[in-house]
């Protein structure tokens, strides 16, 4: 039940309001950083303070939310978070993606496909996405109002002649609505096609680092590519050993000491939905040895 | 088959048990009272109060209690607790000429106005364990009498830099402005910030991290010549001037820490060689981190003295954006978080490299027109 000891949500409307203009601006300039008055949260910096203060200033009465953290519901901090927004507000909370109103997120996007009537809020550490290439934010507000991103295509130019590919796997810079060079957050790189004309709004929360920015509905998101290395998702030579599903992004867990390995789908929801639809995985771990004795799949 | 993960919640309620368990100790002993905390460990209480920016020695208290004595978790509660409180008003400048001095050093000068006033202070104790004090009880009551000043201390006690100033020695202080000050508790600080929101943000830092980078001004990292112009320690009154009055009234005492370093400025085409300020001030008795503040402000003061950037100490954005030790501490520990998904990311381009690298070993390498 709700704590009548603080306001709706713990946030003081005022604060709530100046956020919620804070989210207007970032609409109106898709995936361009705007500075907050960010509140100190009785939440530790870096552990959602951003996303709670967002969801904090839009959810309402008839909310229905969802936490995931790495995809799943019941990790501790998603249900830390899950229980502080119950407690201060009283709304139903729900571990069904379809059934969410407000789904808050740390790491990643669900598998199952969102609707114009749900809001996405998402976690974010480091809202800007040069800041290993130029850690001065006084720097970068430059280059963002210039739109000069070479330093980013010559990080990555350098990966492929080094490496042979993008060695980027989360977090992989995006460019918004064609101008805005943005951070999708710690996503890994295989949910960011999912940010492409996404029917729901994506709002995006950097608590310590007191910025906000968004993706409003049907926007164009491109992840940086060349056109001789195109931009690619991972894929796993194995499918889900509970649901069998082989599309979506596998957690990996070592289930013994002699190198076997369990992949289950990190969204639970999804996981859990398929199984109850009938669908079955092998329930096998798998042997996983040296990779430098496997032939690996190099796609 | 996996449950690793799951049972988050159950997990959660039975570390809040052992974590109060953890607080209390062992209950053979008395608990400690928040009162005996606010009493006998008061420069903890200080600290707190400092970094945490609410002066409330009781609260400040409470918060150690609860934090088992972790200093900056005491900190994380206090603020906390400040965020939500509603804002009254901005008080009138606190005059510290007219301290209810307990302590007042000047390393500049042998003697000054109103005198060197040693006070309490760790500085000449000789740093041996008092196996007295590990005997329960009370220490015995010293003979001799209750140290008290000879005389009143004078009401008002000019600054050091204040006298200084009178003969041009020293820089002109700034005109006191009356704008409202910035507030960076409610509105992000953003670079270059003017001088009195760095303040803020000093006073709030870190006293590891100013301590730390005002030992490296010393040390070369930015060539600082400083003189503890004057450290001084006492309680003074905070006023504040109701709309409805439109007088100042007295809302209260509080006990702060100054600290006004001295150092050299070369001068240049328009300005004769003076010595210049750096300002450090806290609550109670926080004189380490005072003396820190003063270094570090003047260094930050480079780009306005037109002196050459050369220093870690120098680079406002740098010093202040990593001077709160609630931004560090948590996203330092943040790292606990599961990061399985990018972990997972990682793991697969690994493999994938490895596979490459595995069968080009076998292979002979093959140009890549890349």
């Amino acid at each position: 039940m709700m704590d009548e000891n603080y306001n709706f949500g713990f946030l003081d409307e005022r604060t709530k309001k100046m956020i919620r203009r804070a989210l207007l601006k970032a609409v109106a300039i898709p995936g361009y950083q705007v500075s907050f008055g960010s509140r100190e949260m009785p939440f530790a910096y870096g552990w959602g303070t951003g996303g709670v203060q967002i969801t904090a200033s839009i959810i309402g009465q008839e909310d229905v939310l969802k936490v995931i953290d790495q995809g799943a519901d019941d990790t501790t901090n998603a249900v830390n978070i899950r229980r502080f927004f119950a407690r201060t507000t009283g709304v139903a909370t729900t571990e069904k993606t379809t059934q969410a109103s407000i789904i808050q997120t740390r790491h990643r996007i669900p598998e199952a496909a969102l609707t114009e009537a749900q809001t996405l809020v998402y976690q974010v550490p480091m809202p800007e996405p040069l800041f290993r290439l130029e850690p001065r934010r006084s720097e970068t507000i430059t280059m963002h109002a210039l739109a000069e991103y070479g330093l980013m295509n010559v990080k990555l130019y350098e990966d492929i002649a080094q490496l042979g590919t993008i060695s980027k796997t989360y977090d992989y810079p995006v460019l918004v609505n064609e101008r805005y060079l943005t951070s999708p957050s710690p996503i890994p790189k295989f949910d960011n096609p999912k940010m492409h004309m996404n029917p729901a709004l994506q709002l995006f929360g950097a608590g310590r680092e007191k910025r906000i920015y968004a993706i409003p509905p049907y926007t164009a998101v491109r992840s940086l590519d060349f056109e001789d290395h195109p931009f690619e998702v991972q894929r796993w030579d194995h499918a889900c050993a509970l649901c069998g599903s082989g599309d979506s992004f596998l957690d990996e867990m070592i289930v013994d000491d002699a190198g076997s390995r369990l992949f289950v789908c990190s969204d639970s929801d999804y996981c859990g939905e398929r199984r109850e639809a009938g669908h079955v995985g092998t329930q096998q771990a798998v042997q996983m040895s040296n990779a430098l004795t496997v032939q690996g799949n190099a796609t | 088959m996996y449950v690793s993960v799951k049972g988050g919640a159950a997990a959660i309620e039975a570390s809040w048990r052992l974590l109060a368990e953890q607080r209390r100790g062992d209950t053979t002993l008395g608990e400690l009272s928040v009162a005996q905390i606010q009493s006998q460990l008061s420069l903890a209480v200080d600290r707190v109060m400092s970094e945490g920016s609410l002066y409330d020695p009781e609260l400040a208290a409470l918060a150690i209690k609860q934090a088992s004595g972790d200093l900056t978790e005491a900190i994380f509660l206090l603020r906390a607790y400040r965020t939500t409180l509603p804002r009254f008003g901005y008080s009138q400048p606190i005059n510290t000429a007219q301290m209810l001095l307990t302590r007042r050093v000047s390393a500049t000068f042998k003697d000054v106005p109103g005198g060197q006033v040693l006070g309490a202070t760790h500085d000449y104790t000789q740093r041996l364990l008092d196996f007295a004090l590990l005997a329960d009880g009370e220490q015995p009551a010293s003979d001799d009498a209750p140290v008290q000043a000879t005389g009143p201390m004078p009401a008002d006690m000019p600054r050091v830099n204040d006298l200084m100033a009178r003969e041009g020695l020293m820089e002109t202080p700034q005109p006191m402005s009356h704008a409202e000050p910035g507030d960076l508790t409610r509105e992000p600080l953003m670079f270059p910030a003017n001088r009195a929101l760095r303040l803020q943000a000093l006073a709030r830092g870190d006293e590891g991290w100013l301590l730390a980078l005002g030992y490296s001004t010393q040390r070369g990292y930015a060539n600082a010549h400083p003189f503890a112009g004057e450290i001084r320690r006492g309680h003074v009154s905070v006023e504040l001037v109701p709309d409805e009055l439109g007088f100042a009234i007295d809302i209260g005492d509080m006990e702060v820490t100054e600290c006004q370093m001295i150092n050299q400025f070369a001068g240049n085409r328009e300005v004769p060689p003076q010595f210049t300020q750096g300002y450090g001030l806290a609550f109670g008795g926080s004189e380490r981190k005072s003396m820190a503040m003063a270094l570090v402000d003047r260094a930050l003061r480079s780009r306005e003295l037109g002196e050459p950037l050369v220093a870690p100490a120098q680079d406002e954005e740098f010093v202040l954006s990593h001077s709160d030790s609630l931004e560090s501490s948590g996203f330092v520990q943040h790292l606990k978080l599961p990061h399985y998904v990018d972990f997972q990311s990682e793991l697969e381009l690994v493999r994938k490299l490895r596979a490459a690298h595995a069968s080009e070993r076998q292979a002979p390498p093959q140009k890549e027109a890349a």
